[in-house]
């Protein structure tokens, strides 16, 4: 038996993103602050980006999204455990809404990796140094063009090169187009059902 | 072969392996709220697909509900169309949902576990991340964005990669005054705030045996916090004991076939694991945060010994070396996935009873649940804590994220029972949170200021 629900979900390869880069500074910025909670109170994901680190860039004239020379950056790059906190997709959803299309950091919360991939937006990794080296290159020049290559993880951005990585499921999803996995999950759906048959809880225990 | 629960769970799910070398995991359990499902539903109307298994799926709205007066239609548009939105999807789609003014309505992470949702060895998923609360049972509980709330209602799966197991073991005895939350708040302080990113946390040890089901929630409620997206404890005769007799908990005979499974769903005892670290529950101190994320606390009377260029000192007005017993409190807040159960008002109330909240703080308790409420006011603790100068609300997430009315003001200094103290977290960019336990949470709205709870249970 298969699942009766349609597989179209029209998806393309991501192989590498290019575009200006805008550097957040700081270590575990958190979900709240990328999107603040009263932002949510809403049923769809439309204008989000208008949002985008309201608060702190309320109380931080020098924000780097306050920063004309920055308008228009596709790549976002940041220091460690970026995205803690609360799972909101309102938080990715508005990065890309507003123009992201990546992001390379040092590390991530897992959840807000995981949102990222879900909607296309990958989450390159690197040390500590290495960010440093593209953060001060794009703050000295904002208009440099970075380029992220999905299947090597070299990262470019005029003079300055840097290796970072993504997670290899997530590499792959991205080369192969397949990082939506709704359509994978919704094939062989029989063999869903003969894992919910087998697990006792589903039928109450009653036997 | 020996085994951890995580990973007999994981194998007991897993489907498939995908084309992206993730696993394809059977959700046992979906929650869904108004929050961060409307998208969701959204995505699959346009999809034309349809919910996979709508009685594994149950809703109820617990962040944006008033706690004030939940007659509908709520005053705020906002809330009242995001609940109208999750009433209409929930029909549409055949998933049973409790609306705001039902009996068994809640915060998702609460009413899961007190109607016996929440069971052994499941894997739960639910749009918010403290859905890790659920592990207190022994069930792997992912929290997950809207897209993968589309995927759970669609395939009631999830693409996912394994995570490795820290046993973190507790052991010994907590000195009085010091709770399932100064626990965690240590554990959170000492491993960091990204030391739990790809790990599942399994506690245990003497301590975490002897805790109720209540406790283990707190303690794995804020796993993610750690960055542990998935935290538990193995089910044992204390959990098997919380369970019998909920709603939707296995009856009869079918309870003790049950009960074997879950035994059997237990880490082995030689299991191996990723990593292992041990702490000493006598060294633990009620604890409260000082700076702008949950590790970075100290216990009530040590001074703060941090990097003087943090800029946690500037927002929230500390300075190297201060202690935070002393601090004026504006706010008061008992409540959150973390600590408004049964359980964690009675502490309070112990604390409360006879004395009156300062002046100058507003103080309120936000229960987790309506039958939390219920239980509370038929042990008359709603008159102790209203006799006291609290505000006795109804049920829901409230002042934790301030979606709802409830939210500080301009530079309010709030104690609080939740498990956030993220800048601008209560509501107010400006607004600043001390995370604390329930009972010093009490004594600080008595206090007027940050006391040792010690000292007030002492008198």
């Amino acid at each position: 038996m298969t699942n009766p629900q349609s597989l179209r979900t029209p998806q393309s390869s991501i192989r590498n993103v290019s575009g200006r880069g805008l550097p957040i500074r700081g270590n575990d910025i958190d979900t709240d602050r990328i999107m603040p909670a009263r932002f949510l109170k809403a049923v769809s994901f439309e204008g989000l980006e208008k949002h985008l680190f309201e608060d702190d860039r309320a109380s931080d004239p020098t924000h780097p999204f306050n920063d004309a020379r920055y308008s228009g950056a596709a790549i976002l790059i940041v220091n460690k455990n970026f995205g803690c906190g609360s799972s909101r997709e309102h938080a990715p959803q508005g990065l890309q809404r507003y123009g992201i299309r990546a992001i390379v950091g040092e590390s991530f919360s897992e959840i807000f990796q995981g949102n990222s991939v879900m909607i296309g937006m990958p989450c390159f990794v690197a040390d500590e140094r290495s960010i440093a080296r593209l953060q001060t290159a794009v703050e000295s020049n904002p208009h440099v063009t970075l380029i992220a290559d999905v299947k090597s993880g070299v990262i470019s951005a005029g003079d300055v090169e840097i290796h970072a990585s993504l997670p290899p499921g997530a590499r792959d999803a991205f080369l192969s187009g397949q990082w939506n996995p709704t359509a994978m999950l919704l094939q062989h759906f029989d063999e869903v059902r003969a894992v919910a048959a087998h697990l006792p809880y589903v039928s109450d225990f009653r036997q | 072969m020996a085994d951890t629960l995580f990973h007999k769970v994981w194998n007991a799910h897993a489907v498939r392996t995908l084309p992206s070398g993730q696993t394809q995991l059977f959700v046992g359990l979906h929650l869904v709220h108004e929050v961060t499902s409307p998208q969701a539903f959204d995505m699959l109307r346009q999809h034309g697909w349809t919910v996979a298994f709508p009685d594994r799926t149950f809703a109820t709205v617990d962040h944006i509900v008033p706690t004030s007066s939940q007659k509908r239609p709520f005053l705020d548009v906002m809330a009242e169309e995001m609940t109208v939105s999750l009433e209409r999807n929930c029909r549409e789609f055949g998933i049973p949902y409790w609306p705001p003014d039902h009996e068994n309505q809640g915060i998702v992470h609460v009413i899961g576990p007190e109607l016996g949702l929440t069971q052994p060895g499941m894997t739960i998923a639910c749009g918010d991340s403290h859905t890790s609360t659920h592990g207190a049972f022994g069930a792997i509980a992912f929290g997950i964005g809207t897209s993968q709330v589309r995927d759970v209602l669609a395939s009631q799966c999830l693409a996912l990669d394994p995570l490795k197991v820290r046993r973190i073991d507790v052991t010994g005895s907590l000195k009085p005054g010091v709770y399932a939350k100064d626990v965690i708040l240590t554990i959170i302080r000492k491993l960091g705030v990204q030391g739990g990113v790809g790990f599942a946390y399994e506690y245990g040890g003497s301590t975490i045996d002897r805790m109720s089901v209540e406790e283990r929630m707190t303690i794995c409620n804020m796993s993610i916090e750690g960055g542990a997206r998935v935290g538990y404890v193995n089910p044992d005769d204390t959990t098997f004991a919380f369970l019998r007799g909920r709603r939707f908990a296995p009856q009869g005979s079918a309870f003790d076939r049950a009960v074997a499974w879950w035994r059997g769903m237990a880490s082995d005892a030689n299991a191996r694991y990723d990593d292992r670290i041990t702490l000493d529950a006598a060294t633990i101190e009620p604890t409260v945060t000082w700076g702008i994320n949950p590790g970075q606390s100290v216990s009530v009377n040590e001074q703060i010994d941090a990097d003087p260029k943090d800029e946690a000192f500037a927002f929230m007005g500390f300075h190297p070396g201060d202690r935070v017993a002393g601090t004026k409190i504006d706010v008061a807040f008992i409540g959150s996935c973390t600590n408004s159960r049964l359980s964690d008002l009675e502490e309070a109330a112990r604390i409360v009873r006879g004395h009156h909240v300062a002046p100058h703080v507003k103080a309120l308790v936000v229960p987790g649940s309506r039958s939390i409420s219920r239980d509370a006011e038929a042990r008359g603790l709603d008159r102790i804590f209203i006799d006291a100068g609290f505000e006795w609300r109804g049920a829901g997430c409230s002042m934790c994220l301030a979606m709802n009315p409830d939210r500080l003001e301009g530079r309010q200094l709030c104690a609080s029972s939740s498990n956030r103290n993220f800048k601008g977290r209560q509501g107010s960019p400006t607004g600043r949170t001390l995370l604390m336990s329930p009972a010093m949470v009490a004594a600080a709205a008595i206090a007027g200021e940050v006391v040792d709870v010690r000292d007030v249970i002492a008198d």
